[in-house]
C-alpha cells in the first residue's frame, strides 16, 4: 500500500539559483497527484527532491522537511540510498539498461537489494511486468531480448516495471509520456490509473489534458512556487488564482 | 497531398483551397528566379565533389589493406632463407644460437606474451581505477589536471622509461620487492631464483606503466560517453555509489573498455626500447618472473645491426613475421572475446 507525503518548507538550489521557494504540499496516499506548470517552473526539481535525486546533480542542494509515511527523507539519520529504495522513480526519457535482458532490467533493483532467490525473483519479475502491462508483449523474449530493443513506449513500461519490482511505497513519474506517441501515452495513462490501487503516484506533466485524465489532485507550479493545489476538477474548472487560470486557458506557458 | 491538378483547372476561378500551381503563380518572390537560374545552370555540378570525395576515401581505405599485405609479403620474402632452412620448426624451436646457425623463436614469443600479459594484469585494474576516479569521484577542478597528467605519461619517450627502469625500478625490485615476493609467494614457482632486478618482472612493470595512459584515457572517454540517464536509473533504484558505477557505468562501457585494453596490449606487444633495457635479454624460457627473458621486438632491435650471415638476418626477419602473426592472433582472440561477452549485440545507445 502507498503512503502519504508531507512536504513542509522545501527549498532547493542549483548552485546559487534558488529553484524552489518553501513548498508546502500534502500528497494523499493511494491517489494520483499531478504537478503541472510551464517549463523551468521547478516541477521536476520538486519531485526529484522527494527521493533525494536532486542532490545527485553537482552543486544542487535542498532543504526542508519531507515526510513519506514514517520516513523523514531529509532527517539527520536518513540515508539517500534507503530513501530511493522506498520511493521509485520513472524518468522522462525511457532509460532501460541496454546491456541487460528484459528480465535483467526488471530484476536489477532486486539484485541491488541483495535478492538471490531465483524462484521468488521470477515471480516478482512477472508480477511487475504484469502490473506495468508489458507481460503479454515480452513474456517470450524475457531473456532473449535486450531492454533497448523494445519500442519507446514498451521501454517506458519496462522502466515502470523496473521501478515497481522493488515494491516502493511511492512512485514518482517525471513526464513519463512526453517522449511517447499517443497510443503509448494512453497505455501509460491507463497504467497510472491502475497503479493507484497499490501506490501513491506523483506525476509531473506539461500536458494539462493528461493531468486532467489521470490525477485526482493537481498542483500548479510557477517560478519555483506552488501557486495552487486542489482537486483536479477545481483546478481545471474554477481555479482560485488568476495565474492558474491564465496558464490552463493557455494565456502563457 | 492532392495529386497535381490538370492544366484546364487552372482556368477555373479560385475556390476556397487554391491549388499549388495557383499559389506558385500568385506569389513570385524575387529570389525564385535567381534560384531557378542556379538550379538549371549546373544540373550536375554538385555531384563532382561527391565523386572525388568517394574516390579519395576509397583509396585511403584500400591503402590500409595494401600496407598490411605489403608488410606481410616483405616479411615473408626477406625471411625466405630461414623459412626454407627450419620450416615450421622455427616456431617451436627453443634454440637461439647464431654461432651454430640454429634458430628457434619460442623464447622470444614466450617473452613477448608473458611480459605483455603481466603488464595488462597490472595495468588494467589501475587504468580502470584512474578512469573511474576521473569521471565519477574527482572534484571538477582536478579532473582536467589529472587527465592531462595521465595523457602526459603516454608522451614520455620509451628510452626514458628504460633509463628509469635501470636506475630506479631495478634496484627497488632487487632490494625490496623481489625478496618480499620470494618469501611470500615463492611457493608458486613464479618468484624464485637469483634476484637481479632486471628481468621479466621489471619488463612487465615498465610495460604496465606505459600502457596505463592508453587504457585509462580510452576508458575515461567511454565512461564519459555513458548517458547520464543510465546513472540516474541505477541511483533511483536505491544503489550505492559503487553499485551505480558498476551497474550504470562500467557495464555500459565494457565494450569500449575492452577496446582500450586491446589497444594497450598492442602497444605492449610491440614496445621495444624500454623492454630491451630492462628485460635482461637472455633467450630462454624460465618459469620464474625474476629470470631474464627476451622479446621478439628486443631481439630484432639488439641483434639486427650485428647479424652476420644471411641466415641470421633472415631468422631475425622471421622473428618479425612471428611478431606480426602473434599480434594478429592476439587481436583476433580479443575481438572474439568481446563478441562472446556481448553475444554479438550492439553497443550503448544514447
Amino acid at each position: 500500500m502507498g503512503v502519504g507525503i508531507e512536504v513542509r518548507g522545501l527549498n532547493a538550489w542549483y548552485g546559487k539559483n534558488q529553484s524552489l521557494n518553501s513548498i508546502d504540499m500534502t500528497v494523499l496516499a493511494n491517489h494520483v497527484t499531478a504537478v503541472i506548470g510551464p517549463s523551468g517552473c521547478g516541477k521536476s526539481t520538486f519531485i526529484r527532491c522527494l527521493n533525494r535525486m536532486h542532490e545527485t546533480i553537482p552543486e544542487a542542494r535542498a532543504e526542508g522537511s519531507v515526510q513519506v509515511g514514517e520516513m523523514d527523507v531529509y532527517g539527520s539519520g536518513s540515508d539517500p540510498v534507503e530513501v530511493r529504495r522506498r520511493i521509485g522513480m520513472v524518468f522522462q526519457k525511457p532509460n532501460p539498461f541496454p546491456t541487460m535482458s528484459i528480465y535483467g532490467n526488471v530484476a536489477a533493483g532486486l539484485k541491488l537489494n541483495g535478492f538471490r532467490n531465483r524462484k521468488q525473483m521470477d515471480e516478482l519479475v512477472e508480477r511487475s511486468l504484469k502490473l506495468a502491462a508489458l507481460w503479454e508483449e515480452v513474456k517470450d523474449d524475457l531473456h532473449k531480448k535486450s531492454g533497448a530493443s523494445l519500442s519507446g513506449g514498451q521501454q517506458q513500461r519496462l522502466c515502470i516495471a523496473r521501478a515497481l519490482a522493488v515494491e516502493p511505497e511511492v512512485l514518482l513519474m517525471d513526464e513519463p509520456a512526453s517522449a511517447l506517441d499517443p497510443i503509448s501515452t494512453s497505455k501509460i495513462e491507463e497504467l497510472i490509473f491502475q497503479l493507484k490501487q497499490h501506490y501513491t503516484v506523483v506525476i509531473v506533466t506539461h500536458n494539462m489534458q493528461q493531468a486532467a485524465r489521470v490525477a485526482e489532485f493537481t498542483g500548479f507550479f510557477l517560478m519555483g512556487s506552488l501557486i495552487e493545489y486542489d482537486k483536479t476538477e477545481k483546478i481545471f474548472t474554477t481555479p482560485a488564482d488568476k495565474r492558474t487560470e491564465d496558464y490552463i486557458t493557455g494565456r502563457f506557458g | 497531398m492532392n495529386p497535381p491538378e490538370p492544366p484546364e483547372q487552372l482556368q477555373k476561378p479560385a475556390t476556397a483551397i487554391p491549388s499549388m500551381a495557383q499559389v506558385s503563380r500568385e506569389r513570385k518572390p524575387a529570389a525564385s528566379t535567381v534560384l531557378q537560374k542556379i538550379r538549371t545552370s549546373h544540373p550536375r555540378a554538385s555531384r563532382i565533389p561527391d565523386a572525388v570525395f568517394a574516390v579519395i576515401i576509397l583509396l585511403s581505405a584500400i591503402s590500409v589493406f595494401a600496407i598490411v599485405v605489403l608488410v606481410a609479403w616483405e616479411l615473408i620474402d626477406k625471411s625466405r632463407l630461414s623459412l626454407h632452412q627450419f620450416g615450421i620448426a622455427f616456431f617451436y624451436g627453443h634454440d637461439w644460437d647464431p654461432v651454430e646457425g640454429s634458430f628457434g623463436a619460442v623464447p622470444f614469443i614466450y617473452g613477448t606474451l608473458v611480459s605483455s600479459f603481466l603488464a595488462l594484469l597490472l595495468a588494467v585494474p589501475a587504468s580502470i581505477g584512474v578512469a573511474v576516479y576521473i569521471t565519477e569521484m574527482c572534484p571538477q577542478r582536478l579532473r582536467a589536471i589529472i587527465s592531462f597528467l595521465v595523457e602526459l605519461l603516454a608522451a614520455i619517450p620509451s628510452v626514458i622509461y628504460g633509463l628509469w627502469g635501470i636506475f630506479v625500478l631495478a634496484p627497488l625490485l632487487r632490494e625490496y620487492v623481489e625478496p618480499f615476493l620470494a618469501r611470500t609467494l615463492g611457493w608458486t614457482g613464479l618468484f624464485t631464483g637469483p634476484m637481479y632486478g632486471l628481468g621479466m618482472l621489471a619488463a612487465g612493470i615498465i610495460l604496465a606503466i606505459m600502457v596505463v595512459p592508453v587504457i585509462a584515457s580510452i576508458t575515461r572517454e567511454v565512461m564519459t560517453a555513458v548517458p547520464q540517464n543510465q546513472r540516474e536509473a541505477v541511483l533511483a533504484l536505491g544503489a550505492t555509489r559503487w553499485e551505480m558505477i558498476r551497474m550504470g557505468v562500467l557495464r555500459n562501457a565494457r565494450i569500449g573498455i575492452v577496446g582500450g585494453i586491446i589497444l594497450g596490449l598492442g602497444r605492449a606487444l610491440g614496445e621495444t626500447m624500454a623492454v630491451t633495457m630492462v628485460i635482461g635479454n637472455r633467450p630462454e624460457v624460465a618459469k620464474s618472473l625474476f629470470a631474464p627473458g627476451y622479446t621478439m621486438a628486443s631481439v630484432i632491435a639488439n641483434e639486427f645491426s650485428e647479424a652476420t650471415g644471411d641466415l641470421y638476418l633472415s631468422a631475425l626477419v622471421e622473428i618479425g613475421l612471428a611478431l606480426f602473426l602473434v599480434t594478429l592472433i592476439v587481436n583476433a582472440l580479443a575481438r572474439l572475446l568481446v563478441w562472446s561477452i556481448t553475444g554479438g549485440t550492439a553497443r550503448v545507445r544514447a
